[in-house]
This record gives C-alpha cells, sequence and structure tokens, in this order.
C-alpha cells in the first residue's frame, strides 16, 4: 500500500485491527502500521524473490544463489548476514527445484534467527524521573523520534520532561519546542551554542522538581568520529547522573533506515562513547529495508526497541523481530 | 581498508606473480574480494555485478606486466574504471549572467538539504553573486526558523511567506520577489520527501514546472545504504537532476551510494559535503571519490584542504623562512597554530588514508590538545631560546615546563621532535608540490603527526625470498624478453 493513501485509511485500517484484540488502541494501530511501514519493503523483497522463481520451481545452482545473495544484499543487511543465508539454503537445496515458500521459509527462519532478541521494553527508574538520553547522526531523526517517544508516554498517562540539549544546529530548540507544545509536554531550553550538558542538567533537575515521569534529552547530531563531540556524550552522561545516579536508564541511538553499512560503525562510535542501551530505527516507511541491524545484532548487544514509520507523532512501534521477519517477506499481502 | 584490499588481493594473487595473463579462473578470488568491498562501501548491488562485468572484461586477457604485481595491475584498473564512472571532474554551478538563476534543492528527509542550502548561498555570495534563500520546506517544524538563522549567519536574505501554507506558491512568489530585487541566484530549499510518497513528488513536479529552475539538485546522505538507487532513480524520473551534492562525508562513509546515484541518473556529481560548518563544501573530485570508495586517502583534497584553511600570511612568512634555510620553533609554532583548528586534524587525518594504527593512536591521543601544549611550550621560552633550542640546559627547561603547566621531559620531547623536524622542513623549502606530496606520505607512515611520538621507521614487506631455482628461471624469462625486444627491432 502507497504511504499516501494509508494517510487517508489510516483511521480505518487502524479501526479493523482494533477489532481483532481488545488491546489499546494506539498500540494496536501502531502495529498495523509496522505492516504498512514495511508493505514497501516487503512488497519490494517479495517480487524480487518471485521474479527468481517459474512457476515449475527452479534448479538451485551457483546461478540461483547468486541471484539470491543480490536479492538479500539490496536489503542492507551486507555481505556477512547475506551469504550466510545463501550457504544455508545452498547447503540444504543444492540440486533440488524448489518453490518460492520453502526457500521463503528458509530464509525468514534464518533472519528471526539473525534479529533475534530479549524481550527487552524500556528500562524505567524504580523511582523518580526516569531519564532517556537520545542520541545519533546528523540527519538521523532524533527530534522526530523524541517527539514519538514524548507522544507515547503522554498517551500513557505520564508526565513528560523534554530537555533541548541541542544548542549547535541552528533552530533545532524551536523545532523540538513545536513538538513539544504539539504533544503537550514540558520543554527546558538553553541558550543556542550554549552546553548541551547544563541543558541536560536542568532538564533532569526540572523534571525531579515537578516530580515528572519521564525526562528525555535530545543531543545535537554527530559523527561518530568527531572524538570530541564524543566525548561531549560521556560529559552530558556524567552530568545528568550527579542527580540520579543511575540515570541516564535509557540511551537510545537513532539510526535512519537508508543508512547502509555505516550504520554498523554509528552502533560501535555511540554505544562505546555513550553505553547505548537500544536502537530506534526511524524512517522504515520508505522504500529502504532497514536491514543492517542484521549485522549489528550480530555484532553488539544492542536491541532495536522501537521503529518510526512515519512523519507523525503516533508513527512509532515496538519493534518486533518476529513481525519484523515476518513482515519482511509477509506473501499474503498483495 | 584500502591496504586491506590491496593485501587481500596479493593474497589472492599469489600463484599468479610472472604468470602470463589475467584470466577469469585466476582472477576468481580477487574478483570475489573486490566485490564484497564495494557492497561494503554501499555500492548498490545492481551496479556492483556491472561493475564487476566491466572490470572482468577490461582485465581478461591482459599480460601481467612484469613490472607491476597483477594485484596492483588490477587496482590499477579498478581505480580508472571507478574514477571514469563517478566523473567528469564537477563544473560548478552554471550562473547566469544578467538574469536570474533558479536553484533547486530536493532530497530524502535528513539528507541535510537546508545546511547545504545555507552552504552553497555562501560559496555563491563569496563569489560577489547576490544570493536569496527561500524557504519552502513547510514541513518539519521550524525548517525556516533554521534556514533564517541560517541566513542571518550569511548575512543572506531569506524568503519567508508567515502562514502560508502552500510550498509551491511560496516559490512562484520568491521568484517574482528575487526578480524585483534583481538578485542573481534564488536557492529554493524543499521540504524532504520520501521517493514513494507520490502526492509530495508531485507538489516537487509542480514548483518544478510552475518556476521552472535552472537547477534541480538532488542532496543525497553519505552515509545511504542500498537504497540510494531507488530514491535517485524516483527523484530524477520525477524532476529530471541536473546535479547531485553528497553530504555528510567527514565521517568514515565510504560513500559509496553515490556511485549507484550516479549510475542511475547519470548526472554529474557536483559538490561533496564534509561538515556542519558552512564552508564545508568541496567541489567534487571523482580520483578522490574512487580512492574513498576503496578506502584509500585523498591526497589531492588534503592538499587543498591545507591550502583553503591555512592562513595565508602565516603560511607565506613560514615559506619565506623555510626559503632562507631557517627553521625556528617560531616557524614550527605557527605551523603547529594551522592544525589548531577543531576537528582539522581528524579530517586532515581521513583524508590521508588513516591507517589502522593511526586511528588507535588518536584515540589514544589527543592529538589536538597535545598541539595546544606544544604551541604553550614554545610561548614559555624566550626569543633567543626559539632561535636556537640548544641553549635549552635543565634550569631553562624547568622555567618553561612551569611556564606552560607541563612536565619538563616534554619539552626535552618538543626540542627533540623540532631537531627531526627540521632538517625535513628545510629539504621541504626546496622542493616542488609534488616532492611535498610524496613526503607527507612518508611522514604520514613514520608517525610525525603524532606529537609526542618518536620517529618509527615501518619496515616495509620485503617479499617473498626467491630460491636460487626461482631466480635463475626469472632471469632466463628476463632474458627471453630481451631478446624478443631486439628481435622486433
Amino acid at each position: 500500500m502507497a504511504w499516501f493513501t494509508r494517510k487517508t485509511e489510516d483511521k480505518a485500517s487502524s479501526s479493523a485491527e482494533q477489532a481483532a484484540s481488545a488491546d489499546a488502541a494506539n498500540r494496536q494501530a501502531s502495529g498495523g502500521r509496522l505492516k504498512q511501514g514495511l508493505a514497501k519493503t516487503w512488497q519490494f523483497l517479495n517480487t524480487d524473490v518471485r521474479d527468481l522463481f517459474k512457476d515449475e520451481g527452479r534448479l538451485v545452482d551457483e546461478d540461483f544463489l547468486r541471484d539470491l545473495y543480490a536479492v538479500l544484499v539490496k536489503t542492507d543487511m551486507g555481505g556477512g548476514p547475506a551469504d550466510r543465508i545463501c550457504k544455508r539454503i545452498g547447503s540444504d537445496f543444492r540440486a533440488r527445484k524448489v518453490h518460492m515458500g520453502d526457500i521463503l521459509d528458509v530464509i525468514k527462519v534464518e533472519i528471526k534467527s539473525l534479529i533475534a532478541q530479549p524481550d527487552e521494553p524500556l528500562q524505567f527508574a524504580a523511582s523518580g524521573p526516569t531519564v532517556i538520553m537520545v542520541v545519533g547522526v546528523n540527519g538521523s531523526g532524533k527530534t522526530t523520534s523524541i517527539a514519538k517517544l514524548a507522544r507515547r508516554f503522554i498517551d500513557d498517562g505520564k508526565r513528560v520532561v523534554l530537555g533541548a540539549g541541542d544548542t549547535f544546529r541552528a533552530a533545532a530548540v524551536e523545532q523540538l519546542s513545536i513538538w513539544a507544545q504539539r504533544v503537550g509536554c514540558e520543554i527546558v531550553k538553553g541558550k543556542q551554542g550554549g552546553d548541551p550538558a547544563s541543558v541536560a542538567f536542568s532538564a533532569v533537575a526540572r523534571a525531579l522538581e515537578t516530580s515528572a515521569d519521564i525526562c528525555i534529552v535530545d543531543t545535537a547530531g554527530r559523527l561518530q568520529t568527531q572524538t570530541n563531540l564524543m566525548q561531549q556524550l560521556e560529559k552530558i552522561r556524567r552530568v545528568i547522573s550527579k542527580q540520579i545516579p543511575e540515570a541516564p536508564h535509557e540511551t537510545l541511538l537513532v539510526l535512519d533506515a537508508t543508512a547502509g553499512q555505516n550504520a554498523i560503525s554509528q552502533a560501535r562510535g555511540f554505544s562505546e562513547a555513550a553505553g547505548c542501551t537500544g536502537i530506534i530505527l526511524a524512517k522504515l516507511d520508505g522504500t529502504a529495508k532497514g536491514g543492517v541491524i542484521i549485522p549489528i545484532r550480530q555484532q553488539f548487544n544492542l536491541p532495536v526497541k522501537f521503529i518510526g514509520v512515519g512523519e507523525k507523532d503516533t508513527d512509532l512501534a515496538i519493534f518486533d523481530a518476529e513481525k519484523f521477519a515476518e513482515a519482511m517477506f509477509d506473501q499474503s499481502k498483495k | 581498508m584500502f591496504e586491506s584490499l590491496q593485501d587481500g588481493l596479493r593474497g589472492a594473487f599469489k600463484t599468479l606473480r610472472g604468470k602470463g595473463k589475467l584470466t577469469e579462473a585466476n582472477m576468481r578470488d580477487g574478483l570475489r574480494l573486490l566485490e564484497q568491498t564495494l557492497v561494503e562501501a554501499d555500492v548498490g548491488y545492481e551496479v556492483v555485478r556491472d561493475f564487476m562485468d566491466h572490470v572482468t572484461e577490461r582485465a581478461l586477457g591482459e599480460k601481467v606486466l612484469l613490472s607491476l604485481n597483477p594485484d596492483e595491475q588490477l587496482m590499477h584498473i579498478v581505480y580508472q574504471e571507478l574514477v571514469q564512472l563517478l566523473g567528469p571532474e564537477a563544473s560548478p554551478i552554471r550562473i547566469k549572467k544578467d538574469a536570474l538563476t533558479i536553484l533547486m534543492v530536493c532530497g530524502l528527509q535528513g539528507s541535510g538539504k537546508t545546511t547545504t542550502c545555507g552552504k552553497l548561498a555562501k560559496l555563491i555570495e563569496e563569489e560577489k553573486k547576490h544570493t536569496m534563500l527561500v524557504a519552502a520546506d513547510l514541513q518539519r517544524p521550524a525548517a525556516i526558523e533554521q534556514l533564517r538563522v541560517l541566513g542571518e549567519q550569511i548575512g543572506v536574505p531569506v524568503y519567508i511567506a508567515p502562514g502560508e501554507m502552500d510550498p509551491v506558491k511560496v516559490c512562484r512568489d520568491a521568484v517574482k520577489e528575487a526578480r524585483k530585487q534583481q538578485v542573481d541566484v534564488v536557492i529554493l530549499d524543499t521540504a524532504g520527501r520520501l521517493a514513494i510518497d507520490r502526492e509530495l513528488m508531485a507538489q516537487l513536479q509542480r514548483i518544478d514546472s510552475q518556476v521552472n529552475p535552472d537547477q534541480v539538485v538532488l542532496v543525497v546522505d553519505g552515509m545511504t545504504g542500498q537504497d540510494a538507487v531507488n530514491s535517485a532513480r524516483a527523484f530524477n524520473e520525477a524532476l529530471e537532476l541536473d546535479g547531485v551534492i553528497m553530504t555528510k562525508l567527514d565521517g568514515d562513509a565510504r560513500g559509496g551510494a553515490l556511485l549507484s546515484v550516479k549510475h542511475v541518473t547519470g548526472v554529474p556529481v557536483k559538490f561533496i559535503g564534509t561538515g556542519e560548518h558552512l564552508d564545508a563544501l568541496e567541489l567534487f573530485r571523482p580520483d578522490g571519490m574512487a580512492g574513498r570508495i576503496l578506502g584509500a586517502g585523498d591526497l589531492a583534497a588534503l592538499v587543498d584542504l591545507a591550502r583553503r584553511k591555512v592562513d595565508e600570511e602565516a603560511q607565506k612568512k613560514a615559506q619565506e623562512d623555510l626559503e632562507k634555510g631557517q627553521f625556528t620553533l617560531d616557524t614550527f609554532k605557527t605551523v603547529l597554530k594551522q592544525f589548531q583548528e577543531p576537528g582539522l586534524m581528524m579530517r586532515m587525518l581521513q583524508l590521508m588514508g588513516m591507517t589502522p594504527d593511526m586511528k588507535e593512536m588518536l584515540e589514544n591521543e589527543d592529538a589536538e590538545g597535545g598541539m595546544k601544549r606544544m604551541v604553550g611550550m614554545i610561548d614559555s621560552m624566550t626569543p633567543a631560546e626559539r632561535r636556537n633550542p640548544k641553549l635549552i640546559d635543565p634550569s631553562r627547561r624547568n622555567r618553561i615546563a612551569k611556564g606552560a603547566g607541563v612536565q619538563p621531559h616534554e619539552v626535552s620531547g618538543l626540542v627533540k621532535q623540532y631537531d627531526m623536524m627540521s632538517p625535513m622542513f628545510k629539504h621541504m623549502a626546496g622542493m616542488g608540490v609534488g616532492d611535498r606530496m610524496k613526503l607527507a606520505k612518508q611522514m604520514q607512515t613514520s608517525g610525525m603527526l603524532n606529537p609526542g611520538a618518536q620517529f618509527r621507521m615501518k619496515k616495509g614487506d620485503t617479499g617473498k625470498r626467491l630460491t636460487s631455482d626461482e631466480r635463475r628461471q626469472k632471469q632466463k624469462l628476463r632474458e627471453k624478453l630481451k631478446r624478443q625486444k631486439k628481435k622486433k627491432r
């Protein structure tokens, strides 16, 4: 389903899913959104995989494996995992005629096992405000993701304080302020060009003072190779923990789903400098597959916690490895 | 990375050394490795395949030159092909002489459009042309504000239509206004959009047809993966692009997506963005990018950066000193100071193609801080000491250390480093550009840019030792070739 039709049919589809389950309305909607957001992904993959087959099935040989490799690499999963899946299929099916269903099942199982992660919801503080720090490279979607997180918490009846820690980029503070106003939460701002650590400090102080439930601290976008800026993240962490020793309780890395293999380097750099505890995979509503989380999952102990599937503040869904793998290769939809 | 690719190729081609021709069979391992490298650099897979076929075809049947190793030879072919694919050399954006030039900037969300608009405006303004920025991104909160601030920083007017909801109308009105004000160039900053969002893509087409821009530029994030093929194709189909700008290339992204974009759109790459500051926009050079995609350094960009960043006057002074054969600690200080701009050091090292141990070294040691300390020490010296560091005895050393707030042994280290560098710099004064670049490469391997470190001479690979049998065979082969050559004459 194309994205623009989704906008108008949003209500209808989510209400249809409400009927299916008695779960909270917005959760259900985001569950549907995951599928819709990934619609393009699996459509693409599915047609691509389907292209490999004729009606009577296809012989698994060198040529076939090369074609399959191409399809897998195009998801951005990288050479390693694609190779692994191809080898598996090669050893299981070589010289046999196969049908799409068999191959898809194997790919799904393999991807599921590659991205399997323990069910890790956000860690909340036992008492007092939970501090969440959000980091990432420039333009990955940090600010929008923060707005979505805030919206989610507010819908859950929590009180949220935002810290506008991007004091570097022009109008970043304004951007977050507009979001704060839209979702209805308090925001602590600093001066343009000021010290982000001091903004983080006052945001946490404000959260303590007003006994808010959640404090989300924004940071300026930075490349993982900028050592001095990465050190700044450590400083922000240190300053935050001065008031609440175990804070930040979560440090979320926002990754752009369109990013390629450089996302691995991002995951490495940010987890080393900022001690990330999870990933938000943003911009999954395009044609990008976000397959790079597969090598990331393999190399680092970083669970994907949320996925971003649109520009609205409700377009955030909890990541579900099972569904992710299913949705990537869903056959039922056309 | 480049080295690892080259090492890998060397390994893969070991058996080939001294053998006649490159064939499909004996190149297989090497080509496989090359394919992997390109995939890891985020080159779109269809493009990788095309490229591999092309390289294979060209390399096939080529005689292995005795003077080159097969890996070097293949590498050479690969590099040439890459440069050709990425080329031609960027022609800067054409600005009409007596009429308004309209630039339209588009791309996905978060690719860096607004910042790039600011950089472009600055660049054009530097050419003494009047520029106007147009805030046509009505989608993202505070995008208008961001452009307004950028305009203020550069001193360029920004067209803002408060309350207007239709970007098409904003662009139309802005162009009218620009004509009235007689500016030379107007830059339209459009909202980020997904290539599959038909509604918004249609909106771009409407702007295109109503405003009729002279140049439509696509901004692509340097970290983009395989999806670059899809989005670039969609934008090109909707708008007929005139150029591409790739951003965020100041990190460790290899930027292979550029190859995909180039492949599907065929439009020239104009600029690359290499930082958050407004002057971090560089003209695109295919040879540098080819090196980057393969993981090698980009020496020409280094020279360019050094030339642009380094204070001309200070450079002139240092140059004069050097020409006179004087390399005092004062000269050393000016050289050091030029490297002090934050991040410059890292960028220069990246351009040089950082080797893994250099990276490690930098992570362990704060190079920029180290320079600051060195400048501090030189500042604490008397003019006489700066001219002639031999004067520095233990008591002077202690004084300097106290003055600069460092340990005395650091002062000795500095003097030692100066002693080592001065003959080199003096030597450099008498050299042409090419020789200097060679020397810079040498210094890179010997670790000169690591303040406080001792010179290390890296021992090169001595290669495999030939047995006397093999030596005799090679001798025979050479003589045979010589005879053949003679015969031909």
